[in-house]
């Protein structure tokens, strides 16, 4: 069987690209998996025109959850918040390309659920602006 | 004497290939294996047996109905009490354990009184105590755990005073292996008049247990952690206490005379046992004292023992291991450890993916995890089918986890 640690997996959770706090986030949500301990905590930038500039993560947890949300970082960028919450467990799946099982799975999931959350709460506070 | 060759050819599951390889099962403490003879008892049964117990009078509904009651008399004797009407038969240990806290917690706990418990327990003899304890006005204290992770039983002295209703303790930590004392334990819930309960989950599938040489007056345990299978499992009780003790369940078999008003109770022990019960399971957890009794729990003991100071002395030759819990004297088989900068799921997933099963995270003892400043473990741990060829290949591949990582 094909293992669920290919190199890519190893290596961003040894060396991740997107580690990091930034100020004056636009987007900022900070979520645990409370059975496994595993937390992340996001933080993005939207340029003018309200898309994706920049964005980071910190951290703890599994090769699998830590990976995960570096690699989904770097894929978002220049997406629209809107985009993003239009991703799925089957995009996160693909862009691991990894053999989960079902409760590894939920390790995977928890970076975009926690930046999904981050962005609900940006679109309220704006609603909640503009009205 | 039985070798291990033979012993391992009573387990059907070591056939099974786990990802094309051999299947190393170090998770016994969440559940074993089950012996062929428990397997073909069950099916068994339901070829030739099946019926309910306590109702008909046909022939069927009879010999149910004794080999049931059998297999309570064959606990009985495992547990050294006097008569099967000292033994209820339950799901699990949790069954047994929520069976106690509501017969115990609402008819007794008062305003004001304690319930003591140790730093060690499983979520199944805390949380149902927590409930209580909030319902009542309740307190709940705890004896503490020494720095090399064994009971302190000085702070046991503290914690039991004259306002303890219930002290209810694990015999063997789940997460550590620590076996507890129970006996220093309890000689001081008698001093108090405390009701003194066992949560035997990690110690009836591994050692001797003799409830009055212990003196307790419950003792829990789980069928499926040793040999029997899931969903059977007991809970032995004094007969003078359940004779005076309110039912948990309510409903068939439990009563005796029932009106549109009123109802009164069976006699012991079913007066607790309400409801169709799991026949099948009590007669392969029947059987499955027998498989024990053939081995014997001096020899259990001793494979048990050996293979967790191997264990020990192997994982102590890796630098980037750090074991949790007691010296192997203190403890059972089992061995809980963390790697240097490797996730407890990381660890178990790789080692699965070499068919070693493990188990890792929290082993449902958060509050002890936090103690030890950590969120989840990983832990192997060993029964008597168990080899040194297990221990090797849990070594082998750990050394491997490390380099794919480093």
């Amino acid at each position: 069987m094909s293992s669920m640690y290919r190199q890519l997996i190893v290596d961003r959770y040894k060396a991740p690209l997107f580690k990091g706090k930034l100020d004056n986030a636009d987007i900022h949500f900070h979520d645990a998996n409370p059975l496994c301990g595993d937390e992340i905590e996001v933080f993005v930038r939207l340029d003018d025109e309200g898309k994706i500039k920049e964005a980071k993560f910190d951290g703890t947890g599994c090769a699998i959850s830590q990976a995960s949300v570096d690699l989904l970082l770097e894929g978002i960028e220049g997406m629209t918040p809107d985009e993003v919450m239009g991703l799925d467990a089957d995009f996160i799946k693909e862009m691991l390309n990894i053999p989960l099982t079902p409760v590894r799975l939920k390790c995977a999931l928890l970076g975009l659920k926690v930046l999904q959350a981050g962005i609900l709460i940006h679109k309220k506070k704006q609603e909640a602006g503009e009205s | 004497m039985i070798s291990i060759t033979e012993i391992l050819k009573d387990f059907p599951i070591f056939e099974t290939k786990i990802h094309g390889k051999r299947l190393v099962y170090l998770d016994n403490a969440a559940t074993t294996q089950k012996p062929r003879q428990v397997i073909e008892a069950i099916s068994q049964y339901y070829e030739t047996r099946n019926a309910n117990v306590h109702r008909g009078v046909h022939y069927l509904s009879e010999i149910a109905s004794e080999d049931y009651e059998e297999a309570h008399n064959k606990v009985a004797k495992f547990l050294n009490a006097k008569g099967m009407e000292e033994i209820i038969f339950t799901r699990n240990t949790t069954e047994s354990l929520n069976l106690l806290a509501y017969s115990l917690g609402l008819n007794e706990l008062e305003k004001g009184d304690n319930i003591v418990l140790t730093r060690f327990e499983h979520h199944s003899n805390l949380v149902p105590w927590q409930q209580m304890a909030r319902r009542q006005g309740a307190e709940i204290r705890f004896i503490e755990m020494t720095e090399d992770c064994r009971l302190d039983l000085a702070s046991a002295e503290k914690a039991i005073d004259d306002k303890t209703k219930v002290v209810s303790i694990t015999h063997m930590s789940n997460a550590l292996g620590t076996i507890i004392p129970v006996k220093e334990v309890s000689k001081l819930a008698r001093e108090h008049g405390a009701y003194m309960i066992v949560d035997g989950a990690q110690s009836a599938p591994h050692m001797p247990v003799d409830v009055r040489e212990l003196d307790v007056d419950f003792f829990a345990f789980s069928g499926h952690k040793m040999l029997a299978p899931m969903g059977i499992g007991g809970l032995y009780g004094r007969e003078d206490i359940l004779e005076k003790m309110e039912p948990f369940l309510f409903g068939g078999d439990m009563i005796s005379i029932v009106s549109f008003d009123n109802a009164t109770w069976n006699r012991l022990p079913w007066k607790f046992e309400a409801g169709t019960p799991n026949v099948s399971g009590g007669i392969g957890l029947a059987v499955a004292i027998d498989y024990l009794g053939k081995i014997g729990f001096d020899k259990i003991h001793y494979i048990e023992h050996e293979l967790t100071e191997y264990a020990h002395e192997r994982l102590n030759e890796l630098s980037f291991i750090k074991i949790y819990g007691p010296e192997p004297k203190y403890k059972g088989a089992v061995v809980s450890f963390a790697m240097d900068g490797i996730h407890p799921h990381d660890i178990a997933s790789l080692l699965d993916e070499d068919g070693i099963a493990v188990r890792a995270g929290h082993h449902c003892a958060q509050p002890l995890m936090k103690m030890l400043g950590t969120d989840s473990t990983t832990r192997a741990s060993m029964y008597f089918y168990n080899t040194k060829e297990d221990i090797d290949a849990l070594v082998e591949s750990l050394q491997k986890i490390y380099k794919l990582f480093s």
